[in-house]
């Protein structure tokens, strides 16, 4: 039994296996330290406008401001700097990303799990209901609820779930369902333990390999959709500028060649959502358990 | 003989089924969409001029058909729905089921492009890193897969007009160009000028199906290699190419055009990222415009038409796969 002990140091081992991951995974911790701990880093607030220096609006990268600092990646339209707009834009760009995955992750568990467990006509009911959601593309659920409420921060961790419930609950489902065939299940069964102690104490921890690579790749596919809906003008509003939002807004500059506002935006964004991709594949690998780690 | 007829029959009631449920599902959506769009918003603010007078604006919202109940403008709405008219558009002062038809083959265009471009790319690179996980090539191949599958569509398209638009001036960046009419429908994939208009729009989009046709063929390669009709057709002694070409292209097709059809209407959804970017005049950027100037009748029939089109590609999907496979019998389903 001792492959079921989940012991982290020999699990960082075995991901360093692969260098290219190891790497990505420490870009994804220094992506989140600078998430977290932004404002210390950032030259100003970038949002405060009375650290704002109209004489210093549309600098090009690696320039010096009115007052002596450096600009490394350049400035917006009111002079605002790159670098600290697209760290503030990253906080909630990725706030409302894993808001929208752990809410999903809610309502997929109880749905997966009431589904699985009672089998029947609530089994059906629920999973006709999530087919027809897994029908329609999820950016297209996204914009229409978004068309229809408006834009707000709400509204866009609402349309997120409603567009990502429906694999959670599949997903869940079906490995519990699998679960619940397994003779450890049975003896906790004719120990007539509890209900909730069953799901939570037995089913659920069973399940969390698919549940953690699922949560990762949705995480990634979130902060994408997101920044595609803010920068339709959809999305976030503009007083929560998202990563999305500051690429829309440098998009009309892009003509006249002031291509940063655009570029390194969107290169942070990338970097963050390929880091949580490569961690997801490995960790899908790792988990596998027909490879038996 | 006999057998022949039980499958055409199978085949029947299998088509009837799904399309009654297919049917049923238009039915709840058209119900959910209608409640939902026009719950909430008001398209009176936006539509009619606030300097008018109020007789002016009773006028108008009788024209619209606004001031009856939310279930007598859908029972309306249903009514029409059967002649085939989905309402009238608020802006355009048009039916929005001609506005989005004109506009339906531009995005038709665009999205079948970059299929194509993710098949005819897709399929030969994934064959690659399959047959020889392991050397430098197939590495690149795959990671390359992660990054497409990685990079944000709307910035992809941001990037592409930065460099060969702006920079270089190899492509142009907005409209569709020339375009040629067959059957009343313009398409512009015929005409020099149509193609380069169509070369970037059509690479944003390809990028995303793209990764999935490289990673789909990998994984379908690597999982049919073991298998024991691979081992036989070596052990007979036929060519590599046959085998690679014949057997194994044959047997992984079907995980692969399950999912391209799939894809189709995931792309007809993207496609409203890239027409917006590139200025494309498909249904996608009607779409955004309508939301924008709560055009509700619009927003309805777009919905519809996509969900029609969904249910169609799903159908022909499941059709193609009895087809590839003959294992699999349409009765079981």
């Amino acid at each position: 039994m001792k492959k079921n002990e989940f012991n982290i140091v020999d699990f960082v081992k075995i991901y360093s296996e692969d260098k290219l991951a190891l790497f990505f995974l420490i870009n994804l911790i220094f992506i989140l330290i600078l998430v977290i701990f932004g404002p210390l880093f950032t030259l100003q607030n970038p949002y405060d406008l009375s650290q704002l220096n109209i004489l210093d609006s549309l600098l090009p990268p690696l320039s010096q401001s009115y007052e002596n600092n450096y600009f490394f990646l350049g400035t917006d339209d009111q002079g605002r700097d790159l670098l600290s707009a697209i760290i503030y834009g990253l906080r909630i760009s990725l706030y409302v990303g894993i808001l929208s995955v752990v809410i999903s992750l809610i309502i997929g568990i109880i749905l997966g799990v009431v589904s699985a467990y009672f089998g029947g006509i609530v089994d059906s009911f629920i999973m006709r209901v999530a087919d027809m959601v897994l029908a329609m593309p999820s950016f297209l659920i996204a914009l229409v609820l978004l068309s229809i409420l408006g834009r707000g921060l709400e509204n866009v961790v609402f349309a997120l779930v409603m567009s990502q419930w429906a694999t959670f609950a599949r997903v869940i489902r079906s490995s519990a369902l699998s679960e619940k065939e397994k003779d450890y299940f049975y003896s906790a069964k004719c120990l007539c333990l509890p209900q909730y102690r069953i799901v939570f104490g037995h089913l659920l921890p069973n399940c969390l390999p698919p549940i953690i690579v699922l949560s990762t790749i949705n995480l990634a596919f979130a902060i994408t959709l997101e920044a595609s809906l803010s920068f339709l003008g959809v999305g976030l509003p503009i007083t929560e500028p998202s990563i999305g939002l500051i690429i829309s807004n440098g998009y009309e500059y892009i003509i006249v060649g002031k291509y940063w506002m655009s570029l390194y935006p969107g290169l942070f964004l990338l970097i963050t959502v390929i880091s949580i991709n490569i961690f997801s594949d490995r960790l899908r690998i790792l988990l596998n358990p027909r490879l038996n780690i | 003989m006999l057998f022949i007829n039980y499958k055409n029959l199978s085949m029947l009631i299998f088509l009837t089924n799904r399309i009654i449920q297919s049917f049923i599902v238009l039915l709840i959506m058209s119900l959910l969409v209608f409640a939902a769009v026009y719950a909430i918003g008001n398209p009176i603010d936006v539509l009619i001029n606030p300097e008018a007078s109020e007789e002016e604006k009773i006028k108008t919202i009788k024209n619209l058909g606004l001031d009856k109940s939310l279930f007598e403008q859908y029972y309306i709405f249903l009514q029409n729905a059967f002649k085939g008219e989905l309402g009238y558009s608020f802006v355009h002062n048009r039916p929005a089921i001609s506005l989005i038809l004109e506009r339906l083959p531009a995005t038709l265009e665009l999205t079948i492009s970059a299929l194509l471009i993710a098949i005819i790319i897709g399929i030969p690179l994934g064959t690659i890193a399959g047959l020889n996980p392991d050397n430098f090539i197939s590495k690149s191949i795959l990671a390359m897969s992660i990054f497409f599958f990685s990079l944000p569509t709307f910035w992809v398209g941001l990037i592409l007009i930065m460099i060969f638009a702006v920079s270089y001036n190899f492509f142009p960046s907005t409209g569709r160009g020339d375009t040629v009419e067959i059957f009343g429908f313009y398409f512009s994939f015929l005409t020099f000028d149509g193609l380069k208009h169509l070369a970037l729009p059509s690479i944003n989009l390809a990028l995303y199906p793209l990764a999935l046709v490289i990673r789909l063929t990998f994984a379908g390669i690597q999982e049919t290699l073991p298998l024991d009709f691979i081992k036989f057709a070596r052990a007979k002694g036929l060519s590599r190419f046959r085998i690679i070409y014949y057997h194994l292209l044959k047997y992984i097709l079907i995980p692969i055009v399950t999912v391209i059809g799939l894809q189709f209407s995931v792309l007809i959804a993207f496609a409203v990222i890239t027409e917006s970017i590139f200025a494309w005049p498909g249904m996608g950027r009607l779409i955004i415009e309508s939301i924008t100037l709560l055009d509700r009748p619009v927003i309805v029939a777009y919905l519809l038409v996509t969900v029609f089109i969904f249910m169609l590609v799903n159908l022909i999907v499941d059709i193609l796969y009895s087809l590839l496979d003959p294992r699999i019998r349409i009765s079981d389903k």
